[in-house]
């Protein structure tokens, strides 16, 4: 048997965070990861993007706390680059439906405090002068970014394993189980662990561990798509996203275009039990940059991979403690857009785990929000 | 097939060495100091490896330097080099223009 204060299952970034937030605290923590990597599931498999407009405003407190107060000094306090960049977000439109999008959008997050606007074709052009003559409207966050979602999950997991943190890969955890009313055992194929708090970030299998203390999670996983270019000339520092979501993306520091998207088909993709690319989805997200991007057409793609999302039925997080399950803790079902929220949302999780005061209001993001229809 | 590896602090310093110079990843120009380093700092897997230095990721996706690189790691674990998993290769099997993948017409 093997003892910590803290127990996180899952070392992506969440998990990787949150250890590390209570390591900097002074809690002995071990970090139980199912795959032979660290940091294997979406953590390194999406698009880098780390932004507040588009978010919902349930989960925006954490996206404007981090940009704020983690992103612009996170290289710094992890000892790692983790290539961030607050250049803004544009989310383009083509047509009055996108416009109609858009203003949505912006609207509903202006009421939540963010600096957002809706600029015009002349202004987009100004911001970015690759972008095709077809763009007309755009919504404008000047305070998004991008960061190298790869360097940034490492860079955690460096940091916290420097400060004690005790990594284990290829453990999976196969149950919990309570001892005198309250959570207390981690059960993996190797081991027994003990700790007084247990903490789920370990994505769509947090369901079905939760389920061993009578916690249901409603989450279903869905596969979506990634591809990068070689190394280009350097064009612009933005995000980009598009009102129909056909992709979103960036310019890494390296040079390269790492730019996500969806063919439409992705809740019914097949896959073998791995994310495996399906033969359709890069095609569609090529369409998709060529027709916002047309100077990227003869850019070089290098590599298209894929990575299962923990999809919430309502698109955002489980970020909680367990009121009827003394010592459990769930950060959970983050839905495609937990990287850019993954700073603030480790240092809170450590901060619920310690029984401190939180930075953000995470009221929306409870456990016990799902009911059925009346 | 996943082993369980234990990835505590060692309580040992880097050791520089002489060819720590020495070119290992020709596309991202990365060294074999800096491969070293970068196990001593916990990435133990060849994804880890290429995640955080960018090396076997640049335009020869690896051919070139992958088992280089992979003789690097498996010698700072002090295992055996077929101990350790390639990382995934990913398509397209050679860099393709952009527009060559956007169309899908016969």
């Amino acid at each position: 048997m093997i003892t910590a204060d803290t127990i996180v299952v899952g070392a992506g970034i969440i998990g990787n965070a949150i250890a590390y937030y209570l390591a900097k605290k002074g809690q002995k923590v071990i970090v139980l990861e199912k795959s032979d990597n660290i940091g294997d599931g979406g953590s390194s498999r999406n698009g880098g993007g780390v932004r507040q407009s588009g978010r919902d405003p349930r989960e925006l407190p954490l996206a404007m706390y981090g940009i704020k107060n983690l992103w612009p000094y996170l290289s710094e306090e992890l000892g790692t680059e983790v290539e961030y960049y607050k250049k803004g977000n544009l989310r383009l439109g083509k047509t009055e439906k996108h416009k109609e999008i858009l203003t949505g959008l912006t609207n509903r997050a202006v009421a939540c405090g963010l600096d957002v606007r809706m600029i015009d074709a002349y202004e987009v052009r100004q911001i970015n002068p690759f972008l095709s003559e077809e763009v007309s409207c755009a919504s404008w966050c000047e305070t998004d970014g991008h960061a190298n979602p790869l360097l940034a999950t490492l860079a955690y997991y460096k940091a916290a394993r420097r400060l004690g943190v005790r990594f284990i890969t290829g453990e999976e955890v196969l149950s919990l189980k309570k001892l005198r009313g309250r959570l207390r055992q981690v059960i993996t194929a190797h081991d027994i662990y003990e700790a007084d708090n247990i903490v789920l970030a370990n994505g769509i299998a947090a369901r079905d561990l939760a389920a061993y203390v009578g916690i249901d999670i409603p989450m279903s996983s869905a596969l979506l798509e990634c591809l990068v270019t070689e190394a280009e000339p350097r064009m612009f520092e933005q995000m980009l996203g598009t009102a129909e979501a056909d992709f979103y993306g960036h310019q890494s520091k390296h040079g390269s275009f790492v730019i996500g998207g969806s063919s439409g088909l992705e809740a019914v993709n097949k896959d073998n039990g791995t994310p495996i690319n399906s033969s359709i989805t890069a095609a569609c997200i090529a369409r998709g940059i060529i027709k916002y991007i047309p100077k990227l057409s003869h850019a070089k793609i290098v590599r298209t991979w894929a990575g299962w999302m923990d999809r919430m039925v309502d698109g955002v997080p489980v970020i909680d403690k367990v009121d009827e399950v003394e010592g459990l803790y769930l950060a959970c079902g983050f839905s495609g857009h937990g990287f850019g929220i993954a700073p603030a949302v480790g240092l809170n999780m450590a901060n619920l785990v310690l029984g401190e005061n939180l930075t953000c209001d995470i009221s929306g993001l409870a456990y016990n929000r799902f009911a059925a229809k009346a | 097939m996943h082993e369980l590896v234990d990835r505590s602090l060692k309580d040992e310093e880097f050791e520089e060495r002489e060819d720590d110079d020495m070119l290992i990843c020709r596309c991202e120009e990365i060294t074999k100091g800096e491969i070293r380093r970068a196990v001593h700092d916990g990435m133990y897997t060849m994804a880890e490896i290429r995640r955080y230095l960018r090396c076997t990721m640049g335009l020869c996706q690896g051919q070139t330097c992958a088992k280089l690189v992979k003789g690097i790691v498996a010698k700072e674990l002090g295992v055996s080099p077929d101990k350790l998993e390639p990382a995934t290769s990913r398509s397209p099997m050679r860099p393709t223009e952009m527009y060559i993948i956007a169309n899908e017409e016969k």
